[in-house]
């Protein structure tokens, strides 16, 4: 029941949001969902006058998503969250915690994964 | 400069904010929500209680009648009260005393066959 | 000149909720602030897994330790538009009028800690004081003072009696005489005036881009209220959101004392209108399908994403607490101040560390 979702893809991550700013949304956040053991989904979702909006990016695992934190700073904290917790890595973020923004330095799983993905080096 | 005085000063003179507990304790609200008692005798562990519980608490054995709670684990919702079918479980409004050490209530009932049919549907 | 790294926090007399800030400081002039977290991270939305969705409106309350109730309401609010149940007025009501205590009670509890963050003990006590009353209203009516756990999916869980009615009004009477005293000191004391006037400004331009929510956006003059959405019965009540425009600390004081008087107003014409029927529907089947739900916690927006499959256990629980998106005003507002205002100015967001790690 979620409305105004536009599917994006991992080239066009950071222009759609950047249209999005030029559009003059809110950022509101990032929420991350787990498909299956090589995928997920990542939703944004913006607020401009009550009215929410969606961009769906579906992406693979193993390989980093670009960071929206140039285009909007305060994406930097949940990015890194998710970096955290379901080890998505991002790339370009303002500012990088590299996975210790929740955990400690030598966790090295990924713990909302529920199928548990062991990273032993960070793909960057 | 003063506008906090005149406050202080009513606080000064007037009634005390504070009880000296101990001492003077204040009755619990009619409808707190307190400790749970459980009447074993009516009680047909049937398990709905240890099933909706939200911390799991409450564990029921119903082929060795026996109910058993860890009120350390308990957070007051009541919510095992409200749907026990057969009364037997009920919320006090007193609250728990504190305990040095860690305690686990354990009740065991009476086996009985016609324990098996709940209260609710026997009575058709 | 020389920089100076000064680690503030995680324990720290102001602080409420253990945050660390690694400030690089320019003598005593603040050029960078880095928060950290990790502090009170609990997991709590994957708990999801292993509790059912009804067991998870328990466990959603204890994300917030102060405004419990209104994640409750938040998470019923979306699971019953999953599984299309409509809400019965009375209960819609009821919502109104308990999470409206509970802003009252979260903003004096604030005013109080704010009071703290520069040093005027006497008026923290004084808050905290009236506070007490707005606590006893919720444990005579609901059985417990914060984590009141009345809301299920599909209505309430408690109902308010008429001899309860007209006590919650007397008191509240009682906490307005109370409040209303506080006004001058608040607004006028020099102390107050002195520590908060033109410390963290934000223009209503950089609030909006940093994605800022409740008072620290409306203290910037943009009214963007989760209320006005109209959710529980907040369209059936008349409404208005409270906007400073200055988006200095002094502001974000003033909205948040402000929001506490109108709160009052909000639950005496949600009492005045509060119609009779039944508490709350019965929920059958399970819920399936995505769905976002938002209110407005006494913080800011809050953001419940729900993806449910049709099965007892929710597949993804997302919460998105109003203090999380609040966080990158602190890296906006302290470079440039000095370091000690930075007690002041953390206070300023209402930090709510538990609800932003959840």
């Amino acid at each position: 029941m979620i409305e105004h979702v536009v599917s994006i893809s991992l080239e066009n991550v950071v222009g759609e949001t950047a249209k999005m700013k030029v559009e003059g949304y809110r950022f509101v956040t990032l929420s991350c969902v787990e498909i299956d053991e090589t995928t997920v989904d990542i939703l944004y979702h913006f607020d401009k006058d009550f009215q929410l909006k969606h961009l769906r990016l579906t992406a693979p695992k193993d390989s980093p998503v670009p960071s929206i934190s140039p285009v909007y700073f305060a994406a930097f904290l949940v990015e890194n969250e998710i970096q955290d917790l379901f080890g998505i890595r991002f790339q370009g973020l303002a500012i990088d915690y590299d996975r210790t923004l929740y955990l400690e330095e030598e966790v090295k799983k990924t713990p909302f994964c529920k199928y548990v993905v062991i990273k032993t080096k960070p793909p960057l | 400069m003063f506008e906090m005085t005149p406050t202080i000063m009513r606080n000064f003179i007037g009634k005390r904010a504070t009880r000296r507990y101990p001492y003077v304790v204040r009755p619990a609200f009619e409808n707190a929500r307190g400790v749970i008692y459980n009447d074993i005798r009516s009680c047909t562990f049937c398990g709905v209680c240890a099933a909706k519980c939200p911390s799991q608490c409450i564990t029921v054995d119903k082929k060795a009648a026996t109910w058993s709670c860890n009120p350390s684990a308990c957070v007051y919702c009541g919510v095992c009260a409200e749907s026990c079918l057969s009364g037997s479980l009920q919320q006090k409004c007193d609250y728990r005393k504190p305990v040095q050490e860690k305690e686990v209530i354990f009740l065991r009932g009476e086996i009985n066959n016609n324990h098996n049919i709940p209260m609710a549907m026997k009575n058709e | 000149m020389s920089k100076t790294i000064i680690p503030f926090g995680p324990q720290h007399p102001v602080l409420p909720e253990p945050v660390h800030l690694k400030l690089t400081l320019e003598d005593e002039v603040i050029t960078e602030a880095i928060p950290a977290f990790g502090f009170v991270h609990r997991g709590l939305e994957k708990l999801a897994e292993i509790r059912d969705f009804h067991q998870m409106i328990y466990v959603v309350e204890r994300i917030c330790g102060i405004c419990s109730m209104i994640h409750a309401m938040c998470y019923c609010q979306g699971i019953e538009e999953l599984m299309g149940i409509e809400v019965p007025p009375r209960a819609r009501f009821l919502r109104v009028i308990w999470s409206e205590l509970h802003r009252i009670h979260s903003h004096l509890l604030w005013l109080g800690l704010f009071a703290d963050s520069f040093g005027f003990e006497s008026l923290f006590m004084q808050c905290w004081k009236i506070r007490e009353k707005i606590l006893d209203i919720d444990e005579a009516t609901t059985g417990n003072r914060i984590i009141i756990s009345v809301c299920v999916i599909g209505g309430m869980r408690k109902d308010i009696s008429p001899e309860h009615v007209n006590w919650i009004l007397s008191e509240l009477k009682d906490v307005e005489r109370e409040i209303k005293r506080l006004e001058t000191t608040i607004m006028t004391d020099y102390t107050v005036m002195k520590r908060t006037v033109g410390k963290g400004v934000l223009t209503g331009k950089q609030a909006y881009e940093l994605g800022l929510v409740g008072p620290t956006l409306r203290a910037s003059g943009i009214a963007q209220d989760m209320r006005m959405l109209g959710y529980a019965a907040f369209n059936e009540i008349n409404f208005e959101p409270v906007v400073e425009t200055d988006g200095d600390c002094y502001a974000r004081c003033k909205v948040r004392f402000r929001e506490t008087l109108q709160s009052i107003d909000l639950i005496r014409q949600a009492i005045a209108k509060l119609p009779e029927g039944e508490l709350a529907v019965k929920a059958k089947g399970r819920p399936e399908g995505e769905v976002i739900s938002r209110v407005e916690q006494p913080r800011g927006e809050v953001f419940y994403y729900i993806k449910a499959n049709g099965k007892k256990n929710l597949e993804r629980l997302r919460v998105r607490t109003p203090t999380f998106a609040n966080v990158p005003a602190l890296l906006a507002m302290l470079p440039g101040m000095w370091l000690s205002d930075v007690p002041v100015i953390v206070l300023s967001i209402d930090p709510c560390i538990s609800c932003t790690e959840r």
